[in-house]
């Protein structure tokens, strides 16, 4: 860490953490297969870049399967690290009053005692479990993002998360800050290069939603075959503030846990969580949400699509929780199994926690594609296949705003191979 | 085949159908000629819808005896989309709602992408589909709009023998003009009678649909069999008054094959 001038309440509070995570180093997950961390090294440092373009292709290709543009013109602002070093970020010239975007080291330099108060570990506890712990233990940087009061960003901001070596592990702490009447489109892509073999990524996402104000938060993961996934989230939404996180996975893990929390604090905060989720090969592969509606009027809501192949074990969680009258929420998980060695569970969990006015619901089925509706189709003149794969991807095709045309693509892309290996 | 009389577009010979252990078409003997069209009346479980689905290649329906033809073609082991692209079509009475495929979609692939935007937007207008075609197909529909998107699907397709199971059930008087009209545009076109091609055979209870599309001849599918054939309006007046048990014995039968 460089040398940063702290004030003796943010110094009492950053030993507070350490203590909280040293107490949780070997505490395993609530959920998910547990991980041997002692195996895995820290990530090294690499040298910065000039720009995006001197990034090796291989890197380039692997992230833009990830949303991540690195020809920049549809970005606001980028932030590109790469195993434990921050080698790029830039802010467009437009946006230059509107968005910081620094590592959160450098965020700690800069804003210390105000990062520590407001924003640094308030969303997620150190002491949750070993992967917190590590993160908080032996932090590798990490995204800060802040975009400022009454600034709509309509431009996606784009970060990359991105581990070039195997048998490490990369533990990032992302803070993401949208003040209060501030809107903000935030593409993430975390991934591995394709020559790398085992590893985990604990990365630590706390988010801050200011009063009226707007987060788009959509994530793309491109893992490995023998990569570990153990991310923490909160996000804290206030007063009339907007949540929207929209996750897809379409890549074989290792196995990935992960239960983002949401906390509305804020009179008619909404959150909403969209993801699409495809089990292959052996993953192992846990996620969830859960959205604490706390402030009067809250609403959210959670969509989840997941298609399970090969020998997948996929859940799909999710959690509501009431704790006031006028809140009301659903959630709707819907999967389809479609071979014989994989297996679902779709689990939605509701509690209404001495509000008797919560009005919570779900909607949860698991079930095969419906043979009239390919008949239909095929009376239109499609071939099975083809109608097969229309229906499957009109099935995980939910709505998501803002989603970018390489993204849209690369999920129909998926869909499509996807559905013929079905067949 | 001489060149002066119009081709047999739809043979039926001899066709028994059975779904599981129950046989439900029992040797029905069809001919459509280009250009025609038929209705088909009866009572509930005759067979009528199980005579529709064989023909479109349904899965379920077993034929175990005799064949159909479609342009000179038997069609017994031909998948569905087989059939749908020699110029079958069919209009479904309660057609399934698939979840995330917009009605919009469903016509291109009907139209196998040969219509532009003038073209669905006159589809639109002709049978108001407004908001439908961005809707999940079928998807909440009410009756009529489901009966007007299947017609919609139909005109895309443009098939050269057009099926209709009840396009007039479920559906208020203003829909059923609507559907009506896109039949007569879907089997008369705009060309003279003499240069008509396209067929229909149309399944109805009521009748109703009759008022907006003329049919040159219909059939009775009584117990498995064709009871029956003569002119669409006097058989479902007979039917009306007498039922189907006594309209099987009457006279205007004459033509009982």
């Amino acid at each position: 860490m460089p040398d940063i001038q702290l004030s003796p309440a943010a110094l009492e509070r950053l030993e507070e953490i350490r203590l909280a995570a040293e107490a949780a180093k070997d505490k395993p997950a609530a959920l998910g297969p547990d991980i041997d961390i002692t195996r895995f090294t820290t990530v090294s440092e690499h040298d910065r870049i000039a720009s995006l373009d001197s990034l090796q292709r291989q890197i380039k290709e692997t992230a833009l399967m990830s949303g991540f543009d690195t020809d920049e013109s549809n970005r606001s602002a980028s932030y590109f690290q790469l195993d434990r070093s921050p080698i790029y970020e830039r802010v467009e010239k437009a946006f230059d009053n509107a968005i910081e975007i620094m590592s959160t080291q450098e965020a700690l330099a800069l804003y210390g005692d105000e990062l520590i108060e407001k924003y640094w570990w308030r969303a997620v506890d150190p002491g949750k479990d070993k992967y917190t712990a590590l993160a908080a233990l032996h932090q590798t940087e990490g995204y800060f993002i802040r975009v400022k009061a009454g600034r709509k960003v309509e431009k996606p901001i784009q970060a990359c998360l991105f581990v070039s070596e195997s048998n490490v592990s990369q533990n990032v702490h992302n803070v993401i800050v949208v003040e209060d009447g501030a809107e903000a489109n935030v593409i993430t892509g975390c991934n591995v290069h394709t020559d790398v073999e085992e590893g985990l990524h604990a990365g630590i996402s706390e988010f801050y939603v200011g009063k009226n104000a707007h987060l788009t938060f959509t994530m793309i993961h491109n893992w490995a075959e023998d990569f570990s996934v153990r991310p923490r989230t909160g996000i804290v939404v206030d007063e009339d503030g907007v949540y929207v996180n929209n996750y897809v996975l379409l890549k074989p893990v290792k196995s990935i846990q992960s239960f983002p929390v949401a906390k509305l604090v804020g009179d008619r905060s909404k959150a909403v969580f969209n993801s699409i989720v495809y089990g292959m090969k052996d993953s192992y592969i846990d996620l969830g949400s859960e959205t604490q509606l706390i402030g009067e009027d809250t609403r959210s809501e959670a969509v989840a699509r997941t298609v399970s192949l090969d020998e997948s074990t996929v859940y799909s969680r999710g959690r509501l929780v009431g704790r006031t009258n006028s809140c009301k929420a659903h959630l709707d998980c819907r999967g389809i199994v479609q071979s014989e060695g994989s297996t679902q569970w779709a689990i939605p969990d509701l509690a209404s926690e001495g509000a008797p006015g919560a009005e919570l619901s779900h909607e949860a089925a698991i079930s095969p594609i419906a043979a009239e509706e390919i008949y239909y189709l095929m009376t239109r003149g499609l071939p099975k296949d083809e109608a097969v794969s229309m229906i499957t991807r009109g099935f995980v095709n939910i709505d998501i705003p803002d989603l970018p045309d390489v993204l849209r693509k690369q999920i129909d892309k998926a869909i499509e191979e996807t559905s013929k290996e079905a067949m | 085949m001489a060149s002066e009389q119009p081709d047999a577009l739809l043979q039926i010979e001899d066709l028994h159908v059975s779904m599981g252990d129950r046989e439900i078409l029992r040797g029905v003997d069809l001919t459509i000629l280009e250009g025609e069209t038929h209705v088909l009346l009866g009572p509930n479980g005759g067979g009528k819808s199980t005579l529709l689905n064989t023909i479109v290649g349904m899965p379920g329906y077993r034929i175990t005896q005799g064949r159909i033809l479609f342009k000179g073609i038997d069609l017994d082991d031909m998948e569905i989309d087989e059939r749908t692209r020699m110029g079958i079509g069919i209009a479904f009475q309660r057609p399934p709602a698939v979840r995330g495929v917009k009605l919009r979609r469903v016509i291109d692939v009907a139209a196998q992408g040969q219509l532009d935007d003038a073209a669905i937007g006159q589809l639109d207008e002709e049978l108001s589909l407004g908001h439908m075609l961005e809707r999940d197909v079928n998807m909440g529909f009410s009756g009529g709009e489901a009966k007007r998107s299947e017609m919609a699907q139909l005109l895309a397709q443009m098939p050269d023998l057009a099926l209709f199971d009840e396009p007039e059930s479920g559906v208020d008087l203003d829909n059923i003009a609507v559907v009506g009209a896109a039949m007569n545009a879907l089997l008369k076109g705009e060309g003279r009678i003499s240069e008509r091609t396209r067929a229909g055979l149309i399944i109805t209870h009521t009748g109703h649909i009759l008022e907006f599309v003329n049919a040159d001849v219909a059939h009775v599918l009584y117990n498995g069999r064709l009871a029956c054939k003569g002119n669409p309006l006097d058989l479902i007046e007979e039917i009306s008054s007498h039922g189907y048990d006594a309209c099987v014995e009457c006279k205007l039968c004459q033509t009982f094959s």
